[in-house]
């Protein structure tokens, strides 16, 4: 997986993995090398992707009868409402719009920007760097973009799970035993700075707070299935976010 | 239609069983698949629970082989189940008989429902 960074650092990942995979026989993963230069400061390769809604999750059998827990996501259709090129806004990106929003509650501005694509008003809209599949304003995209068996990163704003103590928010394990006439120490952070040395409180340092509702990308999670007709995607394993959550599908 | 309805309807073929419940005595018989060859495998044993809904229910079984409790849970929608027979309908007076691992022998006996 390769992530954004710097092109000397980019070309260096991936002059390493070129060699790892010569050796095993494995085709080189760009054989022009100048590629990389052109796509200097965003992501090393081009990416597709769709925005949809989780449903829930079930689970299927395999042909061989195995269970297999997967996710159904209701992705797209979705409109490009705006396309970005390198003259107009020094980059390259399309923007996509997802789900039916009331006229009454969009302002006149969004009105407009969505009249521009000829669509109505969309109650989400996402914008996707370098989209690896060349589309106009106002076209849609679908989940046919995707295959059975892909390997795909999913989006997602986890769950809110409110104030939360150590022991749920970062795994800790209390303090002491719970017999011998200890109390109240068993879901307790325990020190937090030293008395003399260092005598404060360290940047970072662990401690009760907010958790969850945080933007989390799961990487590698299969296509089980793909249902072009209905928009219906089924992702193997779970994603994040509850059910009706709005879930970004890249590749 | 909902979407898990959808899905199921499209993925999971239907089964027709006879109905059973905890309690009762019950042999699944399961496609066991080594390599390439297929052979039928029989479990025989009381159902000590029925757990979850619709597709994705399932249900274990359990028995006593050599002396050791064995239980071993099944899908009911599962393609490797055969067939399922029901022996004895058990009389019981709970949905999950969690208490028969803790007992064995004569107590570990389930009354016959008699029609």
């Amino acid at each position: 997986m390769f992530t954004t960074g710097t092109s000397p650092s980019c070309l260096r990942v991936r002059k390493t993995k070129e060699k790892v995979g010569s050796k095993q026989g494995l085709k080189p993963i760009l054989s022009k090398p100048a590629v990389l230069y052109t796509l200097q400061g965003t992501n090393c390769r081009r990416m597709k992707g769709i925005i949809g809604k989780k449903i829930g999750m079930t689970s299927i059998f395999d042909p061989s009868g195995k269970q297999i827990a997967c996710t159904i996501i209701e992705a797209g259709p979705n409109v490009v409402t705006q396309v970005k090129t390198s003259d107009s806004d020094g980059y390259k990106a399309i923007q996509l719009a997802f789900g039916e929003k009331k006229e009454k509650n969009t302002t006149k501005a969004e009105i407009n920007h969505f009249a521009k694509a000829s669509t109505s008003p969309k109650h989400f809209v996402k914008e996707f760097r370098d989209y690896s599949i060349d589309k106009q304003l106002g076209e849609t995209i679908t989940v046919d973009i995707f295959a059975e068996g892909e390997k795909v990163d999913v989006v997602g704003t986890t769950k809110g799970k409110g104030f939360q103590g150590v022991v749920k928010r970062h795994g800790f394990s209390g303090v002491g035993e719970a017999t011998h006439g200890q109390h109240d120490r068993q879901r307790a952070p325990g020190s937090v700075g030293g008395s003399s040395y260092p005598s404060r409180v360290f940047k970072g340092m662990r401690m009760a707070g907010r958790m969850g509702g945080d933007r989390v990308k799961l990487k590698g999670l299969k296509v089980v299935k793909v249902f072009a007709d209905k928009n219906y995607i089924l992702i193997g394993g779970a994603v994040p976010g509850h059910n009706g959550s709005i879930v970004l599908i890249q590749k | 239609m909902n979407a898990v309805a959808f899905v199921h309807e499209q993925l999971t073929p239907k089964k027709e069983f006879p109905k059973f419940k905890a309690g009762d005595n019950v042999t699944v018989n399961y496609k066991i698949i080594e390599g390439n060859k297929e052979r039928i495998q029989s479990f025989k044993g009381d159902v000590i629970k029925r757990q979850g809904t619709g597709f994705t229910a399932s249900f274990t079984v359990r028995k006593i082989s050599d002396g050791v409790g064995v239980e071993r849970l099944f899908p009911v929608y599962s393609p490797n189940i055969e067939s399922i027979l029901v022996h004895k309908v058990g009389k019981v007076r709970r949905a999950k008989l969690f208490y028969q691992r803790e007992r064995s022998g004569k107590s570990a006996r389930i009354k016959e429902k008699r029609f």
